[in-house]
This record gives C-alpha cells, structure tokens and sequence, in this order.
C-alpha cells in the first residue's frame, strides 16, 4: 500500500521558478496541467475547466496519474525527449511546446511518472485565456490534480474572474478530492460558487487503501459545504472489490442523505483506462454492478443520484 | 410486406396443383415504335423504369427530370459551359429547363387569413379545419424537390386556433396531422418553423417531435435573446437528443438581413416568406484552387472573379428561363393569389468546398496550417469567403428584388455525388478541432452567408446528462454571431447528413427501398462522405436525381 508521502515540490514554488525573468517575480503564480474551454462534464452547465497539477493523495485508480506529483526540476526526462523539447535553464526543467510532438517519453522517464509540461500562469493571464470563451460558459472549475493545494492562486484566479466584467457572471466551482483542510476552504468560499467531491470510501481502511490518506477530513468538508450550500455534487467512484460491499455502500448513502438529500450524487464504475500498473488489473465493473450501485444508493433516500 | 401466412409452403396434406402444359408454339414478339433516344439516354430510362427499390412517386420524379433533360440548357458562354461540364461550377442538377422555383416559401398566414379560391376553400375555424387547409395547400405548393420545402412558422400559424387549448389536448389533437406530414410528404427537405416565442403550441410540438421520432419535418427554432427562455432552450436541447432536430437559428441576425418574414427551410436556407429562391448555384471552390494557375494574389484577383461571374452567369440563364419562358409567375395559384411574390425571390450562390481550397492554396505557398487549425489558413479561408461575397454583391441578377437585386451568399452543404469535398465552409469530417475552436474558426462566416450557412456541432454522449451546457453552446454561438447551429450526437438513430436527417436503420435497409426519397441521398452521401464514420453501404438509386438538395 502506497503511504501518504509530502509532495517532492512545492506546485507554487515551481510556478515561480518556471516564471519568466522579472515578470511577476512576486506575484501569485498557478501550475497549471491543462485546460479544457468547453466541458460538459465539470458541473452545471458548460464550463472551462482548469487541471492544477500536484494532488496529496496518490490513487491506483487514477486517470491522470502525470498530474499527482510536481516536478522537482531533477532533469531526467531532459535527455530522453527525442525533440529536445525540454532543457534545464537556471534550475528549472523548461518545456517548448512548439518542439513538443506529444510522445510523453518525459513521463515515462520521471522517476515520479510526473509531467513536466504543467506551465506557469498568473490569474490575469488564466482570466484572459476564459474572456473568450465567457459567451459560452456556465462557469469556470478548477481542478486537478487537486485544486486546493494551490489555494492561494485558486482564490486569486477566482476573485480576478469576479472582478472583470466579461467573466464575472461565471460561477466558480471547486472540484477536489475533500482532504482540503477548513482553513483552505474559509479562504476560498468567499470566491466561491460550489465545489463537487470525490467521495473514495466510507470506511478508513478502505479509503486509505484507495487513496493513501484517511477519509475523516474528506467528510468533515462534504459536512461543511453542505451546510453551507455550497455543495454541487458528490462523486462515489466504485471498485469491485475495494469499496462495493454492500454494507458500505449503504452506509455512506444513508451518511449523505442525512448531510445532504438533494445533493447531485453521481456514481461511477471503475475504468482502467490510463490508471497505472498498480489498479491496471483491478476489475471493472458490469453494467448490472453499476446498476445496482445505483440502486443502492438510491434505497438510502438519496433522491438526485446519476450513475454513469 | 405480405402477411407470412400469406403463401403458405404446400405441406404433405394440400393438394398438388395441376400440371400447366406449356405451348408448344412460342408467339415471336415485335418491338413497338421506339422514341429516338440516344443509347445513353435509353439506359438511364431503363434505370428509372425497370428499378422495382424505387417507389411509384420516385419512378415519376425521376421520369420528369429525365424528361426535362432532354431539353439543352439555356445557353452559356464557352468559358462558363466548360467550367460546368468539368463540375467547377454546379447546376445542382436542378434540371435544364426550370420550371418552378427551387424553393418557395409561401404565406401561409394570409391563406389561413382568407381562403384560397383556387383550393375553394373558406378561412379555417378551429384547428382541425386548419390543419386539413394546411395539408390541402401543402398538396399544391411545388418546389425542387415535388414536395414543399417549408411548412410554415406551425407554432404562431396553429396557436390562434388553439386558443384555451392546455398543451395536453394540443398534442392530442396535432398528433394525427404531425403523422401525416411524415407520411404524406417522405421527403426529409420538407421544413418547418417554430418560435422565437415560447407557447403552449411550441411546446407541445416538441413533444410530439421526441415522441414520434420522424424524419419529417425537418425543424428549426428561431431563437432571440431575451424572448426564447433558456427553458425553452433546454426543452429543445432535449428533442435534439431524441431525434436530432431542431436546428437553432439567430432570429435577430435573420430578421436584419432578411425581415420579420424569413423562414429557415430545406438544409439551412433563409428566404423570404412570400419569396424564395428561384435556383442554387454553386461554385466548388476545392476545384476552383486546383485549376488557379499563379500566385495566391493572382487567385483573389483574377482566377476567382473569372469563375465567380461563370457561377452568376449559370445563375442568371437559370432565372431567366424561369421567369421569362416558363410561364411560372403568370399562372401558378400561389403568384395569383398573392400568396408568393415575385419581388420578394433572389437566388442562392453558393459555396463548397473551402477547406481544400485553402489547404490547397497554403500547401501551395509552402505553409503547412490546415484550415480549421491554423490562424493564417483560416484567415485565409475569411479572406476567400468575404472576396466572394465582394463579388456578387456586385453583380446584379435579373428578378432578384428579394434581396435587393443581388444574388444571396450561401455556404452549401453539400449532395450526395461529392466525393473527398467538404462541405459548404465546414472544417472536413473527421479533422474537427475542440468544439470552442471549431466554433471559432467558422463563426466569422455566418455574417456573410445571408442565405444560410450549416456547421454540423458534434456531442459526444455526456452531454445527454448535462442538456444545460448544450444550452449554453446554443446561446454563444448565438453571442458570437453564429447565424444556424445543429447538433448531431452519437447515439441517437438519426444521422444528419448534409443538412437533412435520415434514419440509421433506414440507411441499412436501403438495399430493399426506403420510403423517404432523401434516403437515397444520405446513403450516396454516405458512400461518398463517411459522414457516419461507419461501413459504407452499396448505393442503388441513381445518384443524378433532380435538384440534388442544399
């Protein structure tokens, strides 16, 4: 079992080490994976969504596995990308995207299966990047990776969405994986619309097999946003196996039909697609399993539940 | 299909059938007098009369094209028969001898308002009466296609005879009339109109639409910011699920270039209600690339306006046979009942094919960005549409008052015989970019295809759960100056071909007949164009049918 371990980086420091030379050397800067201007699938609506890279926890069952840990700048993915699309300037593993041609040698390469190509924004700039696309939107989530550990740009980027015309009608929605800590989320709600959590397993033992930390602070935040009405959806992922024993199940749905009756519960099958070689032989669920997962869930009074 | 029992196998039990002897003499037979018909011409006959797939009302649409084909084409300057006859620009196959408009949008209020003498037929007084006037009319209005290509604005047409009518009972008693548009007019060009106001009419036409699941009519809403609820939206958003219609169109951006009165029918087109489109024309721009001997400025300034003035000539011979030979505007119940104008038609010059024209124009230039992909070739694709458009807004054609005495911009979106072509100003199947760039990359020409303009919205199956971030896409296409928006999602059983639906499992059965002749089309174009992505199917039917739709 992989033990809860401190990120090898820091995901803000790298940012302001991948920062350009005296541009914003002080300011808040974000580490960003990736974005995505339309999705239908990151909470109400259609929404930009933005991956911020590094997460504290370290899931098998993880689909973007290269967005867990944060590049540390130790250079061994620098001499095996075949277009010398990565260098080391000033202690820092830079990426040129325009020699990139996509192959990810450099995650195969990262002791820490790492991507090295997360880039460095300030929230002006990211706030730019959504202006456009702000005729089309709901809104903006961030996620990961896991969004919170990179609160203080989070906060920043949402108060600048808030504060220019174009973008301000957007909500603002955290997705994360609840290990957030209730000072992280004093600082966030102020800027915030809503937030959807993972919820890995009811039961510790399982939770910390799942997902390498333990579930209390994952349910102390699920708690919290309920209360504040501030929770969109939770997100039950399930495992054959690992965290479908009926029992279980039935506990966490009754646990969260007494928090939160209307919340937007959506149930999902484990799917092996991109995990790594840890969860690769994990079995996937039937659709009859997933069926009944849902029906489980729904015996418990919870009525808004979708099972995909 | 007969009944299985029908013919029952002889069984051990049933008495043996008599023994036929057969005449010993055979009678020789003696051909009758034959029509002098070039032998080419004799197989194509042969291939309408002896193809038992085809339905009895195809046979004779097929037998009226073959026989206004035996007539030559108005005539053309060489340059302008030469660039037809090598396909760079296309009649549509509309036939050599025009004689009725492509596309006609009647005034079906002011029929409902008055009567119509020539159908002896008094103002309707309930909403039964109106729809039997409807399909009566609908019986006698002609187009390109032998059916009518619009039906109306059904919702604010049918609302004042529904009035204290709940939305239940409205279904229930547009349900028999709904049916009979599929069944009566088979053909997927067939159009109606609804909104931009919300009404219990409208709604409960889109609930008969996710019930019924027909590919007739085809439908579009007309949508207006602050009129048409997101609701609305979303309950239309909902019947796209279901069988892929509506299409959305930006009613302010319509009522500008065109007036309160428009309508969107067949594949995308916006006419005038009361008017319409004498002929399409069109000029293939991939082929128009290909033949440009010179520089990429030498194609805007001398290749492209030669074979534009070749497309508005094709155009001009074709509007004047119709108006001023076929008789058409001085005898047809609709002219003499007021009920189509002759000032209120124009023409379609359309376009197709900008894609390879601009990948072949920037490979040219030794620039390797794609169209849909790369700011410069997009910029050149802007460039290309808007100088054609220059063009033939300078160029005047004769009984196009409609629009002011011009011909009408229009992205065509494709027929069945286009082979490795793309559609209209469509980024080719298959090489789609992000939906938001998509969007992007095509927003920018929907200004100037008045006429219409169709680019094909693909969601993938999430967006069944979250119909609201459809709603959203909707309402910024419309923000940004998207003039027609259609989706087509994986998984339902229809599949939008170049504008028009036809079903999935109609296009499998295609071998055995279809009932809708549109069919035919989409299994041509599906051979030709993948635009399912799936296995090709054989084609049967003659492909050179008349009018080959857009």
């Amino acid at each position: 079992m992989t033990l809860p371990r401190p990120l090898p980086a820091d995901a803000a420091a790298r940012a302001v080490r991948l920062a350009p030379d005296g541009a914003d050397a002080g300011g808040v800067r974000g580490l960003v994976s990736g974005t995505i201007p339309f999705s239908a699938v990151d909470g109400p609506g259609n929404r930009f969504a933005v991956f911020l890279q590094g997460c504290n926890m370290d899931c098998p069952a993880c689909h973007n596995p290269h967005t867990i840990r944060v590049c540390d700048d130790c250079g061994a993915c620098v001499d095996g990308c075949p277009t010398a699309a990565l260098e080391v300037v000033g202690g820092a593993v830079r990426w040129r995207p325009d020699a990139c041609i996509g192959c990810d040698a450099c995650i195969a390469a990262c002791p820490d299966a790492s991507s090295p190509k997360a880039r460095s924004v300030t929230p002006d700039a990211l706030v730019a990047e959504v202006r456009p696309v702000a005729p089309f939107l709901s809104g903006v989530t961030v996620s990961g990776g896991e969004a919170t550990q990179q609160a203080t740009f989070v906060r920043a980027f949402f108060a600048a969405l808030a504060a220019d015309p174009t973008t301000a009608r957007l909500t603002r929605f955290v997705d994360g994986n609840g290990l957030t800590p209730p000072a992280v989320w004093d600082a966030l709600e102020p800027v915030m619309d809503g937030a959807m959590i993972d919820l890995k397993a009811f039961d510790d033992d399982a939770h910390r097999a799942l997902t390498g930390t333990p579930v209390a602070p994952v349910k102390a935040s699920i708690d919290r946003l309920a209360a504040r009405g501030l929770l969109h959806e939770v997100r039950l992922l399930i495992v054959p196996g690992r965290n479908d024993a009926p029992d279980a199940l039935h506990r966490a749905a009754t646990w969260l039909a007494g928090v939160a009756p209307d919340v937007h519960v959506r149930v999902t099958g484990f799917r092996r697609h991109g995990v790594r070689p840890g969860a690769s032989g994990w079995r996937e669920p039937t659709a009859r399993e997933i069926r009944g997962y849902g029906d489980a869930v729904r015996a418990a009074g919870l009525a808004n539940v979708t099972v995909v | 299909m007969p009944h299985p029992d029908a013919v029952a196998p002889p069984t051990a039990d049933a008495p043996t059938p008599p023994t036929v002897t057969p005449p010993t003499v055979t009678p020789s037979t003696v051909d009758g007098p034959e029509a002098d018909l070039r032998p080419e011409a004799r197989r194509e006959l042969d291939a309408i009369l002896l193809d038992g797939t085809l339905t009895y009302r195809q046979r004779v649409q097929r037998l009226a094209a073959f026989a206004e084909n035996l007539r030559p084409m108005p005539p053309l300057r060489a340059a302008t028969r030469e660039a037809l006859d090598a396909r760079v620009i296309c009649d549509m196959y509309e036939g050599n001898a025009p004689y009725r408009p492509r596309y006609l949008l009647p005034d079906y209020a002011a029929a409902l308002a008055n009567g119509s003498a020539y159908l002896e037929l008094p103002p309707p007084r309930d909403l039964a009466e109106a729809t039997w006037f409807l399909a009566s009319m609908y019986a006698n209005v002609p187009s390109i296609t032998g059916y009518p290509v619009y039906l109306g604005d059904l919702d604010a047409l049918l609302a004042p005879y529904a009035d204290g009518l709940s939305e239940d009972a409205i279904v229930e008693a547009l349900r028999p009339f709904w049916r009979a548009l599929d069944r009566m007019l088979p053909d997927a060009f067939v159009h109606a109109n609804l909104g931009p106001e919300d009404t219990p009419m409208l709604r409960a036409i889109l609930r008969l639409e996710r019930e019924l699941r027909q590919v007739v009519p085809n439908l579009s809403l007309k949508v207006a910011p602050g009129v048409t609820p997101d609701d609305l939206l979303r309950d239309a958003t909902e019947t796209v699920f279901a069988c892929a219609k509506p299409h959305f169109v930006n009613d302010p951006m319509m009522r500008a270039d065109h007036g309160e009165g428009y309508a969107a029918v067949s594949c995308y087109n916006s006419l005038k209600i009361g008017g319409g489109a004498h002929t399409l024309v069109r000029i293939n721009l991939k082929e128009v690339a290909l033949r440009h001997e010179g520089d990429t400025e030498a194609f805007f300034t001398t290749t492209l306006p030669h074979d534009v003035e070749a497309t508005a000539e094709l155009m001009e011979a074709r509007i004047r046979h119709l108006v001023e030979r076929s008789g058409f505007f001085e005898h047809d119940w609709l002219v003499q009942e007021g009920l189509v104008q002759l000032d209120r038609f124009s023409a379609m010059f359309g376009v197709f094919g900008l894609a390879e024209a601009v990948n072949v124009l920037m490979e040219r230039a030794g620039a390797s960005g794609r169209y849909g992909h790369d700011a410069d070739a997009n910029a050149l694709g802007h460039r290309i549409v808007r100088t054609i458009a220059g063009l033939v807004a300078d160029r005047p054609q004769p009984y196009c008052d409609g629009f002011d005495g011009r011909a009408m911009m229009h992205a065509q979106s494709g027929i069945d015989l286009d082979v490795d072509v793309t559609a209209g100003t469509r980024i080719p199947i298959g090489e789609e970019p992000d939906l938001y760039r998509h969007l992007m990359a095509v927003a920018p020409h929907h200004a100037v295809f008045a006429a219409g303009v169709s680019d094909i919205v693909h969601f993938d199956d999430t967006a069944r759960r979250n119909p609201d971030a459809v709603v959203d896409v909707i309402k910024g296409a419309m923000a940004t100056g998207m003039r027609d928006v259609t989706f087509n999602l994986d998984s339902n059983d229809f599949v939008r071909i170049t504008g028009y639906l036809v079903k999935k499992s109609d296009l499998a059965a295609i071998e055995a007949g279809a009932r809708h002749g549109s069919t035919y089309l989409g299994a041509g174009n599906e051979a030709q164009a993948h635009c399912t992505q799936r296995a090709t199917k054989r084609v049967v039917a003659a492909e050179r049918q008349a009018g080959g739709r857009g």
